[in-house]
């Protein structure tokens, strides 16, 4: 039932324009930090409402749109968006990675690899790599204007010095097309790697930022690191506890008081595939 | 007079939300020819170029109106449809016209070294429009593309600028097709 009150997606028309004029030119400059007008959504700053006014510049009615929250269909941010865009627009959704045209996703890229035809919305809640290394805006835009980001390998050489390793986990800076050092949104550097030569096209909003950037597909985008460090996607050495995959991101589950946990994948999508594939984990409920 | 009413968008938020889709994957993919429809503009400007304009401009994009298109009908189409300030080549977010009418190109905008983003995108009506000749590499190629460019070195020298540079939407009939500055171009 989609809410006759409101244009199609939430949005009115002018205020799509503007975002759509500061999308075509993210994708002309990749990795390039457009501001735009961010407007204020019927959501709080912090629930991806830079997400959903990409998403909603975006969407026509034939999309299928997936939402995913941590790699997860079912939380309350996916759950709240996805109703959003079902009650605005009347879109289709879908939880199956395959079949969305949309996904628009915070802090996770889907397991399985996306193809053309598919845009992959991200939430981002601080664009700038920079901004806690330099706070001020007029400082940071003109490291980036003379691409001036020694102080971002002093920051992962400062990692190494303490920890032996670049410790940083999530929010992995990478460097796109050799130009612009860019922040994935805080996904896992697990993910980083599927950020490159990817087929789909990556969108990032970030509203409270009023900043929106892209990355094409087919665009190279490498991780930053050192030649005696090379960059390493990591993730928890063990095996998902609900369909065994061992090479999928993983979440660590608290199952008592008794310090009982279990690993399953944070994709809540590609391990229930798995599983009615037959897949069976550490975990698993006997067959019937 | 009434052909200048029509035309427009009759539905706007899904004609408009199909031809940004159109628009986004030509840009996210240069080279690559969309087909658009929903706008029915006076001569001589194409359904595509009007499309772009009607999903595009509004009271807040100024517009250059190049050679033949600097006309009374067009003038009085825009302003009705889009209501975009008609102004000269330097000051122009948006510019219209045949590629060379459009020149020297180097007159518009091609961003603040800060602002890569605040340059002009001109939208070239091409008498054809077809994936052969010129080829590109670059961002959102997977190997090569090819493209009826009216020239390669007004391009390259465009390419030089990164991350400054115009950016180009190319229209033809019902089809465009983009170029961004980010594209490399070589003659065939």
């Amino acid at each position: 039932m989609t809410d006759q009150a409101y244009n199609f997606a939430y949005l009115d028309e002018q205020t799509k324009r503007m975002l759509r004029r500061a999308l075509l030119k993210a994708l002309a400059v990749p990795g390039y930090q457009v501001p735009f007008a961010s407007r204020e959504m019927p959501m709080p700053y912090g629930w991806g409402t830079g997400g959903v006014q990409v998403t909603a510049a975006c969407l026509t009615p034939v999309d299928r749109l997936k939402v995913i929250d941590q790699g997860a269909d079912d939380t309350t941010n996916a759950v709240s968006i996805r109703r959003f865009f079902q009650r605005t627009s009347g879109v289709a959704v879908t939880e199956a990675t395959a079949e969305a045209t949309i996904i628009q996703t915070r802090h996770r890229i889907p397991e399985q690899p996306l193809s053309e035809g598919q845009i992959l919305v991200y939430q981002v809640p601080i664009p700038e790599p920079l901004r806690f290394l330099e706070p001020r805006e007029t400082e940071t835009r003109k490291m980036h204007e003379l691409e001036e980001y020694g102080l971002m390998h002093v920051k992962l050489y400062e990692d190494i010095a303490r920890h032996g390793e670049v410790s940083t986990a999530y929010a992995y800076p990478v460097k796109v097309e050799g130009r612009y050092v860019m922040d994935p949104s805080p996904i896992p550097k697990f993910d980083n790697p599927k950020l490159n030569d990817s087929p789909a096209i990556q969108l990032f909003g970030a509203g409270r930022e009023c900043r929106i950037y892209a990355l094409p597909p087919f665009t190279k985008v490498v991780s930053l690191d050192f030649d005696d460090h090379p960059f390493q996607a990591s993730k928890a050495e063990h095996n998902c506890d609900l369909c065994g995959c061992g090479t999928s991101y993983l979440d660590e589950v608290i199952t008592d008081d008794q310090g009982s946990r279990m690993f399953v994948c944070s994709d809540t999508d590609f391990c229930a595939t798995r599983q009615a594939e037959g897949h069976r984990g550490r975990l698993s409920p006997e067959a019937a | 007079m009434t052909a200048i009413l029509t035309g427009g968008f009759a539905d706007p938020a899904p004609q408009s939300a199909h031809a940004f889709r159109a628009l986004l994957e030509a840009m996210a993919r240069p080279g690559r020819i969309h087909t658009v429809l929903g706008a029915e503009p006076p001569a001589p400007l194409s359904v595509a170029a009007g499309v772009t304009l009607l999903t595009l401009t509004d009271a807040t994009t100024p517009l250059h109106l190049a050679g033949a298109y600097d006309c009374a009908d067009l003038r009085s189409w825009i302003a009705f449809h889009c209501g975009a300030p008609l102004v000269s080549a330097q000051e122009a977010q948006f510019a219209l016209g045949a590629w060379e009418d459009l020149h020297p190109v180097t007159q518009f905008k091609i961003g603040d070294p800060a602002y890569p983003d605040r340059s002009a995108t001109l939208i070239v009506e091409m008498p054809e429009l077809t994936a052969t000749g010129a080829r590109l590499t670059g961002p959102g190629i997977a190997a090569e593309a090819r493209l009826s460019l009216p020239e390669t070195a007004a391009f390259q020298a465009n390419r030089k600028l990164f991350p400054l540079g115009f950016d180009v939407i190319l229209t033809c009939d019902k089809r465009l097709a983009a170029l961004p500055r980010s594209t490399k171009v070589e003659a065939n």
